[in-house]
């Protein structure tokens, strides 16, 4: 066919071009199409098999034992409120203080090579996370813990939270740094109260961006947390968390524990959207 | 501060970085400032500490295991936890190909849908779609995994699968039983996991493509699908390369998704209907069970060896794409 339009006279070869490139157009709307599909169909599936099963129960009982039908996740919810909890106290101001030192001090070339190690960091697998804690607090405590599953969790948020925070302190002009010292204000208040200020809603912003994607984190749970079928009432003892629970549930070989697992899915993903609309409002009004 | 330090305009007034920074560390005060500047540099160096505490917990973690084995446990497929034999290759194998399917279906997708969201699109759409696409890569990878053990694997399995082996069945890729979780199963969640990133790091390449390449290849009479081939892909190559590097990164150290569906079986098959096993999703599945020390031991070898990996693919793609997008390479993702 190139061939045919090579040899063709002009028109021809306008006609076999515009078409071709028409056609690159149509494929390329395509793959939009497809990409788009998998988070409908879950969603679809997600709702289907979830919405049904969400009841005052699910909200309120502990997991039932194997092949007792009923019960719920009240235990896995609070739990994963409560490892996000801890993963904030350790991650959030790790990073955020991160943050101010690649924003505001620092050299050009020591910066790029902490930025550099942020983002490597970013791509460590979620898996090794859960082992390095395990070597590191569940190891020396003998015990796996809530304080282990939030410290992963946290340790995960630091390069997060670190590279938003520093985006959004570049972009508060360098005009108002320089009318604080004009002012003689101490640099580090001028760095809390007028450009972390300045950029709070962004720091807010990345901070739910890290959380909600943490949120659904299961590997670096799945030998710190462990899970629990019953309430935790000692951080320094295993903890239910709603992925953990999913998982479990998913693998098992019991219907009810199966349509607990889709209900546990939909829960889990409402609150991660949740997080993300609120984002979406965050920086829609930032612009 | 004592008093107004006589800085030249030059030093108050930088278009960027380096010289506005440095004059702002000498012109500190008291010790607050002091201590301030200390803590978030200590901050700043728990990125570094965190490297290297990473690698050493796994290395010491994994010491006897590779005391009693050495190199090679790398290349052994023997993985027989009651006998005490462990070795690594059928995971590095299930890790390697499983990332490679993904690679090969989401790196085209990806790269189409930037494409379009960058050169062909109706302004309007474009919103919407991105949208959709970052919501895609919110979705946890266990709620992946729930649904692709409920409803993608029964439909690979009665569907895909059986099509597959009937028309291509002459290739030694898709021979044999048909389980439904199997590798080509693990390698289909992975591209659907890895293609937000794909997409929005290459549209973020294509935006940084100067209007002046599209322009001057309009100038020369090419049609859209011309302009985007000679002055956009041929310019933006580079990226969507570092791109697809970073795609790779993420789906090797891809765990719950895969776990759920690629079948747990520490075998290497030709064909990709048959059931693989990763590094991720053995040391997922096995590592609470493990009874012995030499077992824990190979399986923190196994984290070794997957965060080598994921390491050396995150940092030749991080340099790909800061030399070209000027330094700001891809961030939190």
């Amino acid at each position: 066919m190139e061939l045919a339009a090579q040899l063709s006279p002009g028109g021809g070869r306008q006609h076999w071009r515009r078409g071709l490139s028409r056609g690159v157009a149509v494929l390329m709307g395509l793959s939009a199409l497809i990409v788009m599909t998998p988070l409908f169909l879950v969603l679809y599936f997600l709702i289907r098999q979830g919405a049904s099963s969400l009841d005052w129960n699910f909200f309120t009982q502990l997991p039932k034992p194997a092949g007792e039908p009923g019960g719920g996740m009240a235990n896995a919810i609070v739990g994963t409120l409560e490892l996000l909890g801890m993963a904030a106290a350790i991650g959030v101001p790790t990073g955020v203080m991160g943050g101010i030192y690649l924003a505001e001090y620092g050299s050009a070339t020591a910066n790029y090579w902490l930025r550099f190690a942020a983002d490597v960091l970013n791509g460590v697998p979620s898996i090794v996370w859960g082992m390095v804690v395990y070597a590191l607090l569940v190891v020396p405590f003998k015990t796996f813990s809530a304080y282990a599953g939030g410290a992963a969790l946290g340790l995960m948020m630091v390069p997060l939270v670190m590279r938003t925070t520093e985006e959004v302190l570049v972009l508060v002009p360098q005009s108002y740094r320089e009318a604080g010292l004009a002012l003689g204000i101490a640099r580090w208040k001028i760095i809390t109260v007028i450009v972390v200020k300045t950029a709070l809603k962004g720091i807010v912003t990345g901070v739910l961006i890290a959380l909600a994607r943490v949120a659904g984190e299961t590997a670096p749970l799945l030998f710190t947390a462990l899970g629990n079928n019953f309430w935790n009432h000692n951080l320094g003892e295993p903890i239910a968390a709603l992925p953990l629970q999913i998982f479990a549930y998913a693998i098992s070989p019991y219907d009810d524990w199966h349509r607990q697992a889709w209900a546990g899915a939909l829960v889990l993903m409402l609150l991660i959207l949740a997080c993300n609309l609120t984002v979406r409002f965050f920086s829609r009004e930032r612009r | 501060m004592t008093g107004p330090s006589p800085v030249p305009p030059a030093q108050l007034l930088p278009d960027h970085g380096s010289a506005r920074r440095s004059s702002v560390v000498r012109s500190e005060g008291g010790w607050p400032d002091r201590s301030f500047h200390w803590l978030a540099l200590l901050a700043a160096l728990t990125i570094l500490a965190l490297i290297v505490l990473v690698g050493w917990e796994l290395y010491r973690g994994s010491r006897l295991a590779i005391h009693q084995f050495g190199a090679g446990f790398l290349v052994s497929s023997e993985w027989d936890p009651v006998s005490d034999v462990y070795g690594a290759l059928p995971f590095i194998f299930g890790t390697l190909v499983s990332s490679l399917i993904a690679l090969l279906i989401a790196v085209p997708l990806g790269v189409a849908t930037a494409l379009f969201l960058t050169e062909m699109a109706p302004i309007r759409l474009r919103q919407p779609v991105i949208t959709v696409i970052e919501l895609l890569a919110a979705v946890p990878s266990v709620i992946f995994g729930l649904w692709g053990i409920f409803v993608l694997v029964p439909w690979l399995r009665d569907h895909l699968f059986q099509w597959l082996r009937t028309y291509l069945g002459f290739l030694p890729l898709f021979r044999g039983p048909i389980y439904g979780p199997s590798m080509l199963a693990g390698g289909i969640i992975v591209a659907v996991m890895i293609l937000p990133i794909i997409t929005s790091v290459s549209r973020e390449i294509l935006r940084s493509v100067p209007n002046l390449q599209r322009e001057a290849a309009y100038a020369l009479g090419a049609t859209h699908w011309e302009t985007i081939r000679i002055a956009v892909i041929s310019y933006a190559r580079r990226g969507l390369f570092g791109a697809a590097v970073l795609g790779l990164g993420r789906a090797l150290g891809e765990t719950m998704a895969v776990t759920m569906v690629i079948g747990n079986r520490p075998e290497i098959s030709a064909s990709l209907l048959a059931p693989g096993y990763t590094l991720a999703s053995v040391v997922a599945n096995e590592f609470t069970e493990a009874t012995s020390d030499l077992y824990l031991n190979a399986l923190f070898e196994l984290g070794l060896v997957l965060l080598a990996i994921t390491i050396l693919v995150n940092v030749i793609a991080q340099l790909m794409l800061r030399t070209l997008a000027g330094g700001s390479g891809a961030k939190a993702h």
